[in-house]
């Protein structure tokens, strides 16, 4: 069965540690509920977003760098 | 009584109306981004209207009450729960000794105020309980909640059970957001396509709006006036002899982002600021998350006044209705 992850804050949403990093996950990789998929920037600080789900085969729905809402599905995984 | 703090959010802090009077020495007003929001969850609860309340961004905090008490949440549309049962906003909430209160995603707005009949005991520091973070003034130790925090609560005055705002007289920002502004001192220093530019355009919310300041992004960079740079000014054509900064002034440095300077500003720099933000219409930006499109609209003195009788026919219409 397939589980949103969802951004807990408004903000922007980035896909990697820093700008020269790879991402934190890339589509297809399985993830264990700890791990860190992704930040927020907002009010200048980082916030981490955690899968909160062991799954497998996660998909990212939002791009690196794109704005994201409070509670809008980032990607997927098989959990 | 006292409040538990499981979880504190993304920054709660403990806000009332805000420390007026030391912001030519360096201290902002402080307070809540939306004192009508304030103002509305007191009375829903029977505190005096400026009675200290938590003001939470973005997240909700998770609270355990060690006591029966009477709450209130109002401002941001972030869903309510206790012991996980929804509850309405903007309502008297009749909260049992060990209930958990805590919140879903954020939906509409960017800021919610928890009232608590008897208010959030913590010591006045020059003369209110608002949190100033960066100076570590006020509110809980001076800074924003920390699980394990328990927060003293005062001695409830008798109120009515049930009580609701409806939704009428609740105000939030439209879509696009609108914002009025006063052209200020500095108004002449950009020339006439850029202050036209600066209020057709659409601007957006950045990222990093906070109490301090709310940046924005999106329009046109500003085009200034050729001048001789004045003594003590610095080069840039954005820079003004130093000079002090009111509340809701939008400075632009490099003609590039508009920031309003909010509760928590600094203030004096050397920065232009082409006008300031009506005081009628501060509330509406505590409500403003990032990404939301605003404009800024142009209005005059009578406008302004006009609107701040407005806003004060509101407030007063939120008390007869809570009386």
């Amino acid at each position: 069965m397939s589980t949103e992850i969802k951004s807990p804050l408004p903000g922007v949403f980035y896909r990697k540690p820093s700008p020269e990093s790879a991402p934190f996950k890339k589509d297809g990789d399985t993830v264990a509920a700890d791990d860190v998929i992704g930040l927020v920037e907002v009010m200048k600080s980082f916030h981490e977003v955690k899968a909160g789900v062991a799954g497998s085969n996660i998909r990212f729905s939002v791009d690196d760098a794109d704005a994201v809402m409070a509670g809008q599905v980032i990607a997927e995984v098989e959990a | 009584m006292t409040i538990k703090v499981l979880h504190p959010g993304l920054s709660t802090t403990v806000q009332d109306l805000g420390r007026p009077g030391y912001f030519h020495l360096g201290i902002p007003v402080g307070g809540a981004m939306d004192r009508l929001a304030l103002r509305a969850a007191n009375l829903l609860v029977g505190n005096d209207e400026g009675a200290a309340c938590l003001e939470a961004v973005f997240i909700g905090p998770q609270l355990e009450f060690t006591a029966p008490a009477r709450i209130a949440v109002t401002g941001a549309e972030m869903p309510i729960k206790l012991d996980g049962v929804e509850q309405p906003g903007w309502t008297a909430l009749e909260v049992k000794a060990g209930q958990v209160l805590s919140f879903d995603y954020l939906k509409s707005g960017a800021r919610i105020i928890i009232a608590v009949s008897g208010g959030i005991d913590v010591p006045l520091a020059l003369g209110s309980r608002s949190t100033y973070p960066i100076g570590a003034l006020g509110g809980f130790k001076g800074r924003a909640i920390a699980a394990g925090d328990e927060l003293p609560v005062g001695a409830a005055s008798s109120s009515k059970a049930g009580l609701s705002v409806r939704d009428a007289l609740r105000r939030k920002p439209g879509h696009p957001a609108e914002l009025r502004v006063l052209p200020g001192l500095y108004w002449h220093r950009i020339l006439p396509e850029s202050q036209a530019s600066f209020f057709a355009d659409q601007w957006k919310v950045a990222p990093e709006a906070d109490r301090m300041g709310y940046r924005f992004r999106g329009g046109q960079a500003l085009k200034f006036v050729e001048r001789e740079q004045p003594f003590g000014a610095g080069s840039d054509p954005s820079n003004i002899v130093d000079s002090c900064y009111p509340y809701g002034s939008i400075q632009v440095p490099g003609g590039k982002e508009p920031i309003i300077l909010h509760r928590d500003a600094v203030s004096g720099g050397g920065y232009f600021m082409v006008g300031t933000v009506i005081s009628a219409d501060m509330d509406l930006i505590g409500q403003l998350q990032p990404n939301m499109p605003t404009r800024f609209v142009e209005i005059d003195m009578d406008g302004a006044l006009a609107a701040r009788a407005d806003r004060k026919a509101l407030l007063q219409k939120i008390r007869e209705a809570l009386a």
